[in-house]
């Protein structure tokens, strides 16, 4: 069933304490395609990969993976489904190869120990106990052991958290790899570059809910999908410059963005308007809107 | 179409992985063997500590004691310190996510218990053979039956206390009722010679039945009736207990 999507959530709920930690959310994943779901630090990424994976019971909605229930079918799905927790779930009593060997033994026809080895750059660490490796490592090690099973799906839970950039970039290379194979990857990420560079699909979720979605090009473009940034005297009235559709902001003190259909009258009318007022640009920028602006316009700036 | 590996295989392959964890970590290898086999040592040679031996060898009274302690010590102890730690750190929920799945890690864990015990069985029982231990031949099958209950019994309640409480607070629980169980609980000294209301309160307790089950058995070649009924009861309340309010996460 190429064609029937590899993840399909529907409605979930989920409710720790009474607080809807997951409110209604609907998300689909398919095969051949790495869907990456961002969102800021408790919108409900974590809890909705949990229900995916079998570890969580969901209180509404529902989730079906590979067309199955993960908890009424968990014996069909767990050596189809791989697994990176975000905490790591690596015993920490034994070498980095015992660990990745016992997991290997749970499948009839695991990958090559020695390939997935080399392909991570495991080998400098096999022999060093899992408690003592550094962050990056063990991020490695836990994703040798969610693909070793050759899976059909993974869900990767902030797969490049403490990595350095090439160790990173490896694992992307990796994770196209098996996207090229077939596979269905679901990551959770809040690294904008990691979703931009890899993702076929980006789910935007916060408050438990998906607040946008789409590839990366149908959410970074739209009519006005330019942005001027310049840095020059803060606190102008830069919005004068300009006519109506334009939407100026001025998120740090002295450092204005400009969104809208940003032409080249335009630039030049903003540049005019500043020369007028004897303030100096020191820095001037046109470009695209980033995933980044897209997140931050819809999750807000603040901190929570 | 990805496979898992046949359930026999996986079962065992948890088994391994468990006993060796324990076998290779050099605190649970003092408290499973290093202390039960030094406290045999001692008990046996100090005589200045008096015992009721009630007629037998210092060394053939203590020996199934002995025995039942280190049963405590690797199905209760143990278990309970590596089952929250690994709560902690995930592994659980991770190895419960491959086709092991929550019923092969319980049981890899019990095998992987029962593996340590005969490890634990060989040690002490040949220490006390050379210290001139003779068990009474009839019963060292029942002892195994006592063994697998009080097993069942000591890991249920492991898994309860593991699944339900903060790692650290485990590790300082586990230890202390270990030592109080050891002490106060009919293991070593048998319950009726415990001092007041403990005599009777012991002989109720899980370990007061093992140590009683472990002494008949290899002392008299019987198995108490008393002590299997205790032993079933506590599996069955604990394991229910376990069962319910053991938290993944």
């Amino acid at each position: 069933m190429p064609d029937s999507p590899a993840l399909e959530i529907s409605g979930l709920v989920k409710r720790y304490g009474g607080r809807a930690v997951v409110d209604g959310l609907d998300l689909v994943a398919h095969h051949g395609q790495v869907t990456a779901v961002l969102g800021p630090n408790g919108a409900g990424k974590t809890t909705t990969i949990e229900c995916c994976e079998g570890l969580r019971e969901p209180d509404g909605g529902s989730v079906r993976v590979l067309g199955q229930d993960p908890l009424t079918h968990a014996r069909d799905l767990r050596p189809r489904v791989g697994v990176m927790l975000q905490d790591g779930g690596l015993p920490t009593g034994v070498k980095a190869h015992e660990m990745l060997e016992h997991v290997a033994r749970m499948y009839a026809d695991p990958r090559d120990l020695g390939e997935l080895t080399e392909r991570l750059g495991l080998a400098s660490f096999a022999r060093t106990t899992v408690r003592r490796l550094s962050g990056g490592q063990r991020q490695r090690l836990a994703l040798a052991a969610a693909i070793v099973g050759r899976p059909d799906v993974v869900f990767l839970d902030e797969p490049s958290a403490g990595m350095d950039p090439q160790t990173r970039h490896a694992v992307w290379d990796l994770v196209r790899e098996l996207r090229d194979e077939g596979v269905a990857v679901v990551l959770t990420t809040h690294l904008m570059d990691e979703a931009e560079d890899l993702a076929d699909h980006v789910v935007v979720v916060d408050h438990g809910r998906v607040i946008a979605e789409g590839s990366v090009p149908s959410l970074v473009s739209s009519a006005d999908d330019r942005t001027l940034r310049l840095e020059t005297t803060p606190g102008l009235a830069l919005h004068d410059a300009l006519g109506t559709g334009f939407d100026v902001t001025e998120p740090r003190d002295g450092s204005y963005t400009v969104t809208g259909a940003v032409d080249p009258d335009a630039v030049a009318a903003v540049t005019a308007w500043l020369a007028a007022q004897g303030a100096l640009a020191t820095r001037l920028t046109v470009g695209r809107r980033t995933l980044e602006d897209v997140f931050l316009d819809l999750t807000g700036r603040n901190l929570r | 179409m990805s496979t898992a590996a046949p359930a026999s295989q996986r079962v065992l392959a948890q088994t391994a992985f468990e006993a060796r964890a324990i076998l290779r970590n050099g605190e649970q290898l003092l408290v499973t063997i290093i202390v039960p086999v030094l406290v045999l040592v001692g008990l046996s040679r100090v005589t200045a500590i008096d015992l009721d031996t009630g007629g037998a060898s210092r060394i053939d009274f203590l020996t199934p004691g002995i025995l039942a302690l280190a049963v405590m010590t690797s199905s209760f102890t143990s278990q309970a310190i590596a089952s929250s730690f690994d709560r902690r750190n995930g592994v659980l929920r991770l190895l419960s996510t491959t086709p092991l799945g929550r019923g092969g890690l319980l049981a890899g864990k019990v095998l992987g218990v029962l593996v340590v015990e005969l490890v634990q069985v060989l040690v002490i029982g040949a220490v006390a053979l050379v210290l001139g231990w003779s068990p009474d031949p009839a019963g060292i099958a029942l002892a195994v039956v006592a063994i697998v209950l009080g097993t069942a019994a000591f890991t249920a309640l492991a898994l309860l206390v593991a699944g339900t409480l903060r790692a650290e607070a485990v590790l300082a629980l586990a230890n202390l009722l270990l030592l109080v169980l050891a002490v106060a609980g009919g293991v070593v000294i048998p319950a009726e010679q415990l001092p007041g209301p403990m005599a009777h309160i012991a002989l109720l307790l899980p370990s007061g039945a093992l140590g009683e089950a472990m002494r008949e058995t290899l002392m008299h070649g019987v198995l108490p009736a008393w002590s299997v009924v205790v032993l079933v009861g506590w599996t069955a309340a604990l394991g229910w207990g376990a069962s319910r309010l053991f938290r993944w996460h």
